[in-house]
């Protein structure tokens, strides 16, 4: 669970002020709203919902069968069993925001410890967790997912646990390859003069540099961890049906796109908000943090 | 010297504004600029970092980064403006009428192209009809590479510094421009092989009737290849006229100043510090890198960088280890630093450096210190200076945190810096005030010896001057000693007290500076000091003995090694390696 709170946390070693430098970027600031959207519907989800998200309502379809378009008692319209979508959505929203943070949060906390331990380290121990991460790279996702699934039953918390098993990889190796660039610059070699120890060095003058890059990689990892929940439901052994997530939304209407193309437009359109919100304020906070980035105020 | 050959100038530059645009308008970087350049003369444009010297030379290559443009006057080349003229036209002008070599010849050439395609391909470019394999050859000899035919085949790494700047040269030479722009071309070269090059240049000078513009920092290169000078600082011509007037009645304050900043090498006459107690024993210290190869991943060959070199720091002292690039030098700085393994003992201030120099205890970081050559690099960018500085009193568990912020602004007033500027970042400083801090940094734990590695190289004359100052004044009122690093014979004649010169990871030739340099008697120490330019245009200079270009490398198979140079003393401490 170290993976998120770093994330979240990367303001809190920079000086007084970083937020408020943060809120005065216009698009941060609108990333940051709508992540509070989307957190605050989530949270308030029983309140706001109109429908109890999986009951299958009667008059939900049409007499042929179809799913009902948006309006009239139902906002965005009802998915191929009758139910309310704008409903699902914002329990689906619950679902999503889990994986997409949490399991997210501990891909690139794993990545970033793996990658740094053998960036810094080096030698066999680098070798070895490098040789590793090569592996799991290379081992099919989807595979290792089923077979996790076939041990333990799938539940939420099993997703999430797939999902960082498999996308940590990435982020070890972009760690890997900056630690080992910035281990050879003068000021950490500077620092190891003074007598500081490997903790020190890594804590305060590495992390700092690798910030940019965690960064980038977490809010890229959020789009792509949502979209994995949604293809490891598909399969079956991702979140279970009738809980809601935004990826199975899309997955389960599918087959209704040429005649109730809103059924997969409006669930991949939050899929697209959450990312771009997380960019968004993702890119600022890396330019907050970048004390020499900061002529433009 | 025939800058009065009865024609006009081949380059003019009159009125020359070169701006950048920023968010406030357009912030001129060069303004009102101008020279006349004649045929077979040089012209030297010197000036220290930021006076607008190397735009001047990209405005008239048409090369000026994005964003920044010529914003007035005209640079005209035969009568034709280069600032007005497209791109198109430009590039059959570049490289045939006027053409340009870089301070980093590696990185102007492709490394994955051999010579001779790279050559042939710039003459084609503007003769297709040429038989440019025959024109390259030809100025490959030109440049006095040794085995031409050969060299055409080979690719850049395999060449060494200095010859690919002959390379560079016989690039710019080939289609025999009218003039031929030298931005820094020996600055990050050895001493002895930037002293090959300048040769070379003028001589091919003499023959081809080339104009050139230099374009350098180092005053002592003006004396010695210009006819004419102009001095810029921050965008404008502070002084220009014939070099023997600028270097005798510099008109100008600024002019004054920095030929007074110029490090001038004497004989090494001086007071000769008394013997005292030593603080440092270095004994048949030797680091080498394995180079590992075949399948089975074994170690084949090594890189003997430093060989059982021995020597002594005293208490007080200043002791110099010169040489240029892959002596060595500053590998010994490292292991003593605890920064690469090496075998052989080495004691500072008493305490024992661990072979793996990793476990090196608290005692010893306290007492040994060391400055870097850049310190932009050196100094994290992310962290307030103030806290750089109290960190050494951090990782030592020194003071509380109120004491710490009182020491690091009693440091800074020490360094010469206002302590009011602790809480600003790295780079908010210019790089005389950054090493400034590193040396504020390295003060902080009150060490008993500083090693200086290349400290001051990367600073320009007037800052590196008044840095040399500072050290000299701390060694006086604290009593450090130092090791100094250094490929600058000019430098370490002003601040050593001993000397030891380094050739191929050993040393050949170690006494007082007196000895080094008023007596020197190895072959290489002479070359080194012979090849250091003077800054006085009327200094007669001895021909340079040429070495082969065959670079020796530090590289042996397993088991097999250099012969060791044994030093024999030739009276007071002054010792040798016999031939």
């Amino acid at each position: 669970m170290s993976g998120a709170p770093f994330v979240i946390a990367a303001s809190a070693p920079a000086e007084r002020g970083a937020l408020t430098r943060l809120l005065r970027r216009p698009l941060a600031l609108l990333g940051l709203v709508l992540i509070a959207l989307v957190v605050g519907a989530a949270i308030a989800a029983p309140w706001l919902a109109t429908y109890p998200p999986d009951q299958q309502n009667f008059d939900g379809l049409t007499l042929e069968g179809a799913p009902m378009p948006p309006g009239g008692p139902w906002l965005l319209g009802t998915d191929l069993l009758g139910r309310d979508l704008y409903s699902r959505l914002l329990y689906g929203a619950r679902t999503s925001l889990l994986i997409g943070i949490i399991a997210n949060g501990i891909a690139v906390g794993v990545g970033t410890l793996v990658g740094l331990t053998a960036g810094w380290l080096r030698g066999w121990v680098g070798t070895v967790l490098m040789r590793f991460t090569d592996l799991m790279m290379a081992f099919p996702a989807l595979l290792l997912a089923i077979c996790l699934a076939a041990i333990f039953r799938p539940s939420l918390w099993i997703v999430a646990l797939v999902i960082a098993l498999v996308n940590w990889v990435q982020t070890a190796r972009i760690v890997y390859t900056e630690t080992t660039a910035l281990a050879e610059r003068d000021f950490i070699a500077a620092e190891r003069t003074l007598g500081a120890s490997s903790l020190r060095i890594l804590w305060h003058h590495l992390l700092p540099h690798l910030w940019p890059t965690i960064i980038v990689w977490a809010t890229l990892g959020i789009s792509t961890t949502v979209l994995l929940e949604a293809t490891l439901s598909y399969l079956g052994i991702g979140v279970q049906p009738p809980t809601a997530s935004w990826g199975n939304i899309i997955f389960e209407n599918q087959t209704y796109f040429q005649s109730a193309p809103w059924l997969v437009f409006i669930p991949g359109a939050a899929i697209l908000v959450l990312a771009l919100a997380f960019n968004l304020v993702g890119d600022a906070l890396r330019e907050v943090m970048d004390p020499t980035q900061r002529g433009q105020r | 010297m025939n800058a009065s050959v009865p024609r006009g100038p081949v380059l003019s530059v009159t009125d020359l504004t070169v701006s950048v645009g920023t968010e406030t308008g357009p912030r001129p970087l060069v303004s009102g600029l101008s020279f006349d350049l004649f045929a077979g003369e040089t012209l030297c444009i010197a000036g220290e970092s930021g006076s607008g010297k190397s735009i001047t030379s990209l405005a008239a290559m048409a090369l000026l980064p994005p964003g920044v443009r010529v914003t007035g006057g005209s640079i005209r080349l035969d009568g034709r403006d280069l600032a007005k003229l497209s791109e198109r036209r430009m590039q059959a002008i570049r490289g045939a009428r006027i053409a340009m070599i870089f301070q980093e010849p590696m990185t102007s050439l492709n490394p994955v192209l051999t010579i001779g395609t790279q050559l042939s391909e710039a003459i084609r470019s503007h003769d297709p009809g040429a038989n440019a394999q025959a024109l390259a050859l030809a100025a490959l000899k030109s440049v006095r590479l040794s085995q031409p035919e050969a060299r055409m085949r080979q690719y850049p790494h395999e060449l060494s510094g200095g010859m690919r700047q002959r390379v560079m040269i016989a690039m710019a030479l080939a289609l025999k421009p009218e003039v031929l722009i030298a931005d820094e071309p020996t600055t990050a070269l050895d001493v002895t092989v930037q002293r090959e090059v300048l040769d070379l240049l003028r001589d091919l000078q003499r023959d081809t009737g080339t104009a050139i513009i230099l374009i350098t920092h180092d005053m002592g290169v003006v004396a010695e290849m210009a006819d004419r000078v102009v001095v810029m600082k921050s965008g404008c011509m502070v002084e220009t006229g014939p070099v023997r007037d600028i270097f005798a009645r510099p008109a100008e304050a600024y002019t004054q100043a920095l030929l007074a900043a110029v490090p001038r090498m004497g004989d090494g006459s001086g007071p000769v510090p008394a013997p005292a107690e030593t603080i440092a024993r270095i004994e048949d210290i030797s680091v080498r890198y394995d180079i590992r190869g075949g399948l089975l991943g074994r170690v084949t060959h090594r890189v003997h960088a430093v060989e059982e070199v021995s020597f002594e720091i005293r208490m007080g002292e200043t002791f110099s280890l010169v040489g240029e690039s892959g002596c060595g030098k500053s590998t010994i700085a490292r292991a003593m630093t605890g920064l690469v393994p090496h075998q052989g003992l080495i004691n500072l201030a008493g305490h024992v450096v661990p072979e793996d120099g990793l476990s090196a205890g608290p005692a010893l970081r306290r007492d040994v210190q060391m400055v870097f050559q850049d310190p932009a690099a050196a100094l994290n960018p992310r962290k307030r200076v103030g806290d750089l500085v109290a960190e050494p009193l951090v990782i030592h568990r020194i003071g509380d945190a109120a004491s710490r912020r009182e020491r690091v602004r009693a440091l800074f007033d020490r360094v010469g810096l206002s302590p009011d500027q602790i809480d600003r970042y790295p780079h908010e400083f210019s790089g005389g005030q950054r090493q400034r801090i590193c040396i504020a940094r390295a003060l902080a734990l009150e060490p008993r010896l500083i090693i200086a590695d290349e400290s001051v190289s990367a600073l320009d004359v007037s800052v590196q001057a008044r840095v040399l100052d500072l050290l000299a004044e701390l060694k006086a009122d604290l009593g450090i000693s130092y090791l100094f690093i250094s490929h600058d014979m000019a430098v370490v004649e002003n601040i050593s007290d001993r000397i030891a010169v380094m050739y191929l990871g050993q040393i050949v030739e170690t006494g007082s500076r007196a000895q080094i340099f008023g007596n020197p008697q190895h072959p290489y120490t002479r070359r080194l000091i012979e090849a250091v330019p003077i800054p006085d245009p009327t200094h007669q200079r001895p021909a340079l003995s040429r070495m082969s270009d065959d670079v020796r490398s530090p590289v042996w198979p397993v088991g097999a090694g250099p012969a060791k140079v044994a030093l024999s003393d030739i009276g007071g401490g002054h010792r040798v390696a016999s031939a």
